[in-house]
């Protein structure tokens, strides 16, 4: 449809008032360039007023959570059914083989608590700080954030690193008083230290924005990673606390690898805020007993 | 209602009748929510681990400002880019420069150009959303994440396919901008 005829004539107001709109529209992008360059020089420098609207609309966020949650059961129940018979055999056949493995397990890490105490290591429990819903995402913008439904009220600080039950989803941001606002690992600007579970090969996992990571190694030479690699944290630097999982190598490069991430924020319910991990106080610490 | 005479079927949709009138703030600020409520969509259902959505907000803005002209002022791209900044994740401002040039820029086709087909401003709508996402992608490139432009392809793809539903929906809303409402007297 075409727009109407919005010639304002020989009226003076209609004119003066043309103008006064233009005006407010190039103050608008003046004012959006003064915003833009300060956040660029210091990103958090309007945490404030996201954290304040995230608070403020933080309820619809948690009602969308269960509706994600419970969503995505049904489509699980329905896949449940259609797979139980072959899934039930398999599972018999897993079980046996797990129990052998258990039982092995617990003498080894018998064993492992035992030289611990030899060496005077203590075991540090980690309790997590606050276990939240994941409440949001940028699902349109090519940064990666996600928004928790716990903050300061909670106990979480920024730079506490967030994981799910699988594995390790980013570290806070930015707090407000209920929500909270996380990098994901598979952010541009998240780096995590990694190193492969097997062997002694260390490297640093950078977030691309599309799910995947690309780790690069600290030494150079043969590349010795292999698709289907493991890759947990390695703690060094402090921040993230070791052996938490990260992700799977999928694809070679020549110095590195691309890796997907084991924890798929999308298919998380509730993720966990651990405190910042710190391995210097674990050596000053006095040796139990 | 039986047809009577030369009247077509709707005509006096929006005419006032006894108690009922439609509501002149109702039919000013409905574009204004529908398009800050669709800045809330970051927390929607989906966790994206990619960038997967189309820029839902910028769309509506984008459909209001090319179907229904004059609704929103010049100066409106500002205030509704400030609330889309405080949710979609780009660097804060990102929103507010780019929508107030994006309002200011309709304006100046409108004056110049002003008979156009829906396929018409269906082009001009892909070619404002590409910008606006490349730009985008700029300021995050600048404010410290990867520089990946082929990440942008697939919620490209999908705001070309869907913008028609966009003018569908400001359609709806405008009906539902100028509905009756219960007055007094």
């Amino acid at each position: 449809m075409a727009p109407a005829e919005r010639r304002p004539g020989f009226s003076k107001r209609a004119h003066i008032s043309i103008f006064t709109s233009y005006v407010f529209a190039i103050v608008g992008v003046l004012l959006g360039v003064v915003l833009l360059i300060a956040s660029f020089v210091s990103p958090g420098s309007f945490a404030f007023a996201r954290s304040a609207a995230t608070d403020a609309v933080r309820p619809a966020g948690e009602a969308s959570a269960v509706t994600r949650n419970s969503g995505r059961s049904v489509i699980d129940i329905i896949s449940g059914y259609i797979a139980a018979g072959s899934q039930n055999a398999e599972l018999a056949e897993e079980l046996h083989l797990a129990r052998a493995k258990l039982a092995e397990m617990e003498a080894i890490s018998d064993e492992n608590r035992r030289l611990k105490q030899l060496l005077s290591l203590r075991e540090k429990d980690i309790r997590p700080v606050a276990s939240a819903r994941l409440i949001g995402s940028s699902p349109a913008s090519t940064r990666r954030f996600a928004l928790i439904g716990a903050g300061r009220k909670d106990g979480v600080l920024v730079g506490m690193p967030v994981r799910s039950a699988t594995g390790l989803v980013g570290r806070v941001l930015e707090t407000g008083r209920r929500t909270a606002r996380i990098l994901l690992v598979t952010d541009g600007q998240s780096m995590v230290p990694v190193r492969r579970i097997k062997g002694n090969v260390t490297g640093f996992a950078q977030g691309q924005a599309d799910g995947t990571l690309i780790v690069r190694l600290i030494e150079m030479g043969i590349n010795p990673l292999e698709k289907g690699d493991l890759l947990v944290t390695s703690g060094s630097g402090g921040l993230y606390r070791p052996n938490v999982p990260v992700a799977i190598v999928e694809n070679l490069t020549r110095d590195g690898a691309v890796a997907r991430i084991i924890s798929d924020p999308a298919a998380t319910d509730f993720v966990m805020v651990e405190p910042i991990w710190q391995p210097m106080t674990e050596l000053d610490m006095e040796p139990e007993q | 209602m039986p047809l009577k005479g030369d009247r077509l079927p709707g005509q006096d949709m929006f005419q006032r009748r006894l108690n009922r009138a439609p509501s002149p703030i109702i039919a000013t600020i409905v574009p204004w929510i529908s398009i800050a409520l669709s800045s809330l969509v970051p927390l929607s259902p989906i966790i994206a681990s990619a960038p997967v959505l189309p820029p839902v907000s910028y769309m509506l803005l984008v459909a209001w400002r090319l179907f229904r002209p004059g609704l929103l002022p010049i100066w409106a791209g500002a205030p509704l880019g400030l609330v889309d900044d405080l949710f979609s994740g780009q660097p804060f401002g990102s929103g507010v420069l780019l929508w107030s040039i994006t309002m200011i820029g309709l304006e100046g086709l409108d004056n110049w150009q002003r008979d156009r087909t829906f396929w018409m401003d269906w082009l001009i709508a892909i070619l404002l959303i590409a910008a606006y996402l490349a730009i985008g992608h700029v300021f995050t490139w600048l404010a410290g994440s990867v520089w990946y432009p082929s990440l942008m392809l697939p919620q490209l793809l999908l705001a070309m396919l869907s913008f028609p539903l966009f003018t569908r929906l400001v359609a709806i809303l405008d009906l539902l901008r100028l509905a009756r409402v219960k007055v007094l007297g």
